[in-house]
């Protein structure tokens, strides 16, 4: 089971409320993220509209606000909210033992449209 | 520890007696051992011989209740839950204090420390769990213990009757009660908690912050966001611990307190299936069919329990299947009360929010009351109670049962007796339905029916109501009240207020200011409980201006939240639509030197920036900076004496000036010379909006003084001072402020209008608009109406400048929040990798 998913670290170096990247060789940089409520999630890093580094943006509740024109993406699904429309590719992530843990197969395989 | 004592035995040799009976062992005297027997016994209390090994040598007592025996609000006795006489009543055979160290699933038998070997037929195992020890240095000294047994207990009580300090390491439920008890107890008690919120696994920030400030009202030092680095010690003994920022606490005694791992030490052992817990199946059946485990040591579904309701649901199942009447446990919905008298605190199920899922938030602050529900798919999925939780139990019970709520949707918050209140359903029609003489504002003691008749006579708005009878004008708790009257009173005649500071507030901007300072809010959790925020951590609106508002407020004192801060100002660059960086650095006045261009060349070189620009505020933009290599490109342009432009803040950006009456013919004043002041003076200062300065030499205005925030234009007799204009999407001329003799009147007049824009204008209002909306005649009576208020702004704003001219790049050059600037890892697919 642990094969499937890739350790990338303790979450404590992850400030909560923020986000810190991954870029992944051959494929696209992901962003985890760490909200206030400590949840964490995995996106691929940018946003649905035009690309904006999503890893840069306010979090608040689990929403990130992109830090280009303020589209907010909800950090579950990767939809954006509200009026705006587009979705962005999320990575299974699991936190077990202090540890953050991502699919390996979404890591890799992963492409943003 | 205790000599191994059997407390009851019959004499049976299992080699020789014939079992009719099928042979029940239990590893585990705790809560689920014991319940899992007594569940099975009350279905059939014939079908198995019983016996149970426990590692304390004692009876069946509740852990849970450990708290209270700490803090001396229970004895020993008062928590015991199966005495000497159930052992008896029920044949079970109890052997305490001689813990199993192995098991042999192929001749089904149990070894115990002393050597005793026990064959079973069906083997529980209810290993419970240990607490986790951090790795640090000095953790194995005398006087660091643990909160998990009675003798852990009685460590802490002996330490206590000494007196001294205590430092308690995790400021989760279980740490909170050992401080509590500790404290009560007598001792000085500092928590040491790694997370920036206390009990972040149940609580969220708001209700967090608000126990943070009870505990430490009751005396304990609480330490959030404290990394342990060493636990000091003196002769063998614990003397102090030791956090990574180098604090230091004395401790006369350490509790560790930072979580517990799933007991599964003898499942592994033995070849059970475990992972993070002993894997079980929805009948508490382990990877072998003769082999049962329940409790805090197993992993169901994925999941781990630290709590002791799923224990009660999981016995069950168990027993139904070991008598053969299989129903099966399928996961529980937790909930949590901390046990520390005088403070109610209660939170269950998923309160993290989400898509489709809905916060309904109240907040009292004169009570000290914060309610936060979660609402989805119309069922509650989530609720944390701080001050009152009397309807934890009904909001527990909603959720359990995924009842569909939205009947009683509008006055969920309010709680079990309204909700249910039938006709009262409306909170418009049970505000209408309150006497006239209920008190509605009680910070103000307004009525209802006074607040009723302020209506009547004319208040036909919020706002109108607040300035006319003050209901709900200074805490804003019974604002929803107010609304409601107003809406029952008038129908469709209510006015809307001034515009809210965005969706999470019913306070305006100004609202919002000026509660700051008259309630002395100084953190932002302080100000969405204390004003009512109806968003747990605000939004990516609210959360940057609330920033500003009290680092204007309380310069020095406050603590800048960076992650309220938009990327910029976060990154003290500005990014661009790829994702990189632009960097400008500051250029005073305008004016640069060869040393500085060379820096600057050298940057642009050695990064491979694709382009160099010269900004419209005279001083030169370097494009396509990685935010990895920004701290880099910054020492090398300190290393040239040159610091952040700011050309990403709301914040003073430049002073663009002309070369004035050093070369220019033309030329009045020194323009470069007061431009190269006033940027000194102004730099590094955060504001509602960003802010552009011009110093022109002569009417010809060749610095266009007169489309900047303050310009000033330099005449043979003086200094014409204009403020509000702008060059953006909405062009607009300064309007003439007042002409000064001297570049010093100049200088506070400048100083004084910024610190009058800091203190009263709306987050990211520019100068321009904010003039527009206050009007010019009210900045001048703000300036000039009293003879000293010149010189009163000035001073405040000098003294706020104390604190803000470090340079930020400086800064991160040393160090500081690397983490923004670097990657946490890198993926490499080694496929990939040999290709290359």
């Amino acid at each position: 089971m642990i094969g499937d998913w890739l350790d990338i670290g303790p979450v404590d170096q992850i400030t909560p409320g923020t986000a810190r990247t991954l870029p992944v060789l051959g494929g696209d940089e992901i962003a985890v993220f760490r909200t206030q409520a400590n949840e964490f999630y995995a996106l691929i890093n940018k946003c649905p509209h035009k690309q904006g580094p999503l890893s840069q943006g306010i979090v608040h509740g689990n929403v990130v606000a992109c830090p280009l024109h303020n589209w907010n993406i909800s950090l579950k699904t990767g939809e954006a909210l509200g009026e705006d429309k587009g979705c962005v590719p999320t990575i299974p992530l699991r936190v077990d033992a202090g540890r953050i843990y991502l699919l390996r197969s979404a890591v890799v395989g992963k492409r943003a449209a | 520890m205790n000599a191994p004592t059997t407390l009851m035995e019959e004499d049976r040799s299992a080699s020789v007696r014939p079992h009719l009976r099928e042979r029940l062992v239990v590893i585990g005297n705790g809560m689920a051992g014991c319940r899992a027997v007594e569940e099975i016994l009350a279905r059939d209390p014939n079908r198995f011989d019983v016996t149970i090994f426990g590692a304390e040598p004692r009876v069946n007592y509740n852990r849970i209740m450990l708290s209270p025996v700490l803090s001396g609000e229970k004895a020993f006795e008062d928590i015991i839950i199966n005495g000497d006489d159930w052992y008896a009543e029920n044949a079970i055979t109890l052997v305490a204090g001689d813990p199993v160290v192995s098991i042999d699933r192929a001749t089904k038998t149990v070894v115990a420390k002393s050597g005793r070997v026990e064959p079973y037929d069906r083997l529980l195992i209810a290993t419970g769990s240990d607490p986790f020890i951090i790795p640090v240095p000095g953790k194995d000294l005398a006087g660091v213990v643990t909160f998990r047994d009675l003798d852990d207990v009685d460590k802490m009580l002996s330490a206590a009757e000494k007196g001294g300090s205590a430092v308690v390491i995790g400021g989760g439920l279980l740490g909170l009660e050992a401080a509590h008890g500790l404290s009560l107890r007598g001792m000085k008690v500092a928590v040491v908690h790694l997370m920036p919120t206390l009990m972040e696994r149940q609580l969220d920030e708001a209700a967090g912050y608000l126990l943070k400030t009870e505990l430490e009202r009751r005396g304990q030092t609480i330490v959030t966001g404290g990394d342990t680095a060493e636990i000091v010690g003196r002769d063998g003994h614990v003397s102090a611990v030791r956090l990574k920022d180098g604090r230091e606490f004395a401790a006369d005694i350490v509790v560790m307190a930072v979580g517990i791992r799933p007991g599964t030490t003898l499942a592994r052992a033995a070849g059970l299936e475990v992972e993070r817990g002993i894997v079980v199946d929805d009948h508490m059946v382990t990877s072998d069919p003769a082999v049962m485990a329940v409790g805090e040591c197993v992993q169901h579904r994925g999941n781990c329990y630290g709590l002791v309701a799923p224990l009660w649901d999981m016995c069950r199942a168990l027993a139904d299947q070991a008598c053969e009447q299989p129903s099966g446990y399928e996961g529980s919905v937790t909930s949590t009360k901390l046990k520390v008298s005088g403070i109610d605190l209660f939170s269950a199920g998923d309160f993290s929010g989400g898509d489709g899922a809905e916060d309904i938030v109240m907040r009292d602050a004169s009570r000290g009351l914060y309610k936060r529900v979660v609402v989805r798919d119309n069922k509650l999925v989530g609720a944390v109670l701080y001050g009152d939780t009397a309807d934890g139990s009904w909001y527990f019970d909603l959720l359990r049962k995924g009842e569909d709520i939205s009947d009683i949707r509008e006055a969920l918050i309010f709680g079990q007796a309204f909700a249910s209140g039938g006709a009262l359903l409306d909170p418009n029609a049970a505000v209408a339905a309150l006497s006239d003489d209920a008190e509605i504002c009680g910070c103000n003691g307004v009525t209802k029916g006074k607040v009723v008749a302020t209506i009547n006579g004319g208040a036909c708005s919020l706002d109108a109501v607040r300035s006319t009878c003050k209901a709900s004008a200074s805490c804003g708790s019974c604002t929803g009240l107010v609304e409601s009257l107003l809406a029952s009173t008038l129908g469709g005649a209510v006015q809307s207020g001034p515009k809210t500071m965005c969706k999470c507030t019913s306070f305006s901007h100004d609202d919002v200011r000026r509660l700051i300072l008259e309630k002395d809010l100084r953190a932002i959790p302080q100000v969405l409980q204390e004003l009512h925020w109806t968003t747990p951590d605000g939004c990516s609106s609210c959360r940057p201006a609330l920033n500003y508002y009290l680092l204007c407020a309380w310069p020095g004192e406050y603590v800048d939240d960076q992650k309220s801060r938009f990327v910029n100002e976060r990154m003290h660059a500005n990014i661009q639509k790829d994702g990189t960086y632009s960097v400008v650095p500051r250029m005073w006045g305008g004016l640069t030197n060869p040393r500085e261009l060379r820096a600057i060349a050298d940057v642009v070189e050695k990064y491979n920036a694709p382009m160099v620009k010269v900004t419209g505020g005279q001083r030169l933009d370097i494009f396509g900076i990685k935010k990895e290599d920004l701290p880099a490109v910054w020492a090398d342009l300190n290393a040239a004496g040159m610091v952040s432009g700011h050309a990403y803040g709301k914040s003073l950006r430049t002073v663009k000036t002309c070369v004035g009456s050093e070369w220019c013919r033309f030329g009045t004043q020194d323009s470069t010379g007061l431009g190269v002041k006033l940027e000194r003076m102004t730099w590094g200062s955060w504001m509602p909006h960003k802010f552009k300065i011009a110093v022109s030499g002569c009417p010809r205005n060749c610095a266009e003084a007169t489309i900047k925030d303050f310009g000033v234009v330099c005449v043979d007799s003086g200094y014409e001072l204009h403020v509000g204009g702008n060059g953006g999407i909405k062009v607009r001329a300064t309007d003439f402020l007042c002409k000064v003799i001297t570049e010093d009147e100049a200088m506070e007049l400048c100083a004084a209008f910024i610190q009058l824009y800091r203190e009263q204008a709306h987050y990211l209002e520019r100068t321009a608009p904010w003039i527009e909306r206050v009007g010019l005649d009210h900045i001048k009576a703000g300036l000039f109406d009293q003879p000293d208020t010149v010189k009163r702004l000035a001073a405040r704003f000098r003294y706020s400048q104390t604190f803000c001219q470090d340079d930020p790049w400086a800064q991160r050059v040393a160090g500081e929040d690397a983490d923004l600037h670097q990657h946490m890892a890198q993926v490499r697919p080694l496929q990939l990798e040999a290709a290359q």
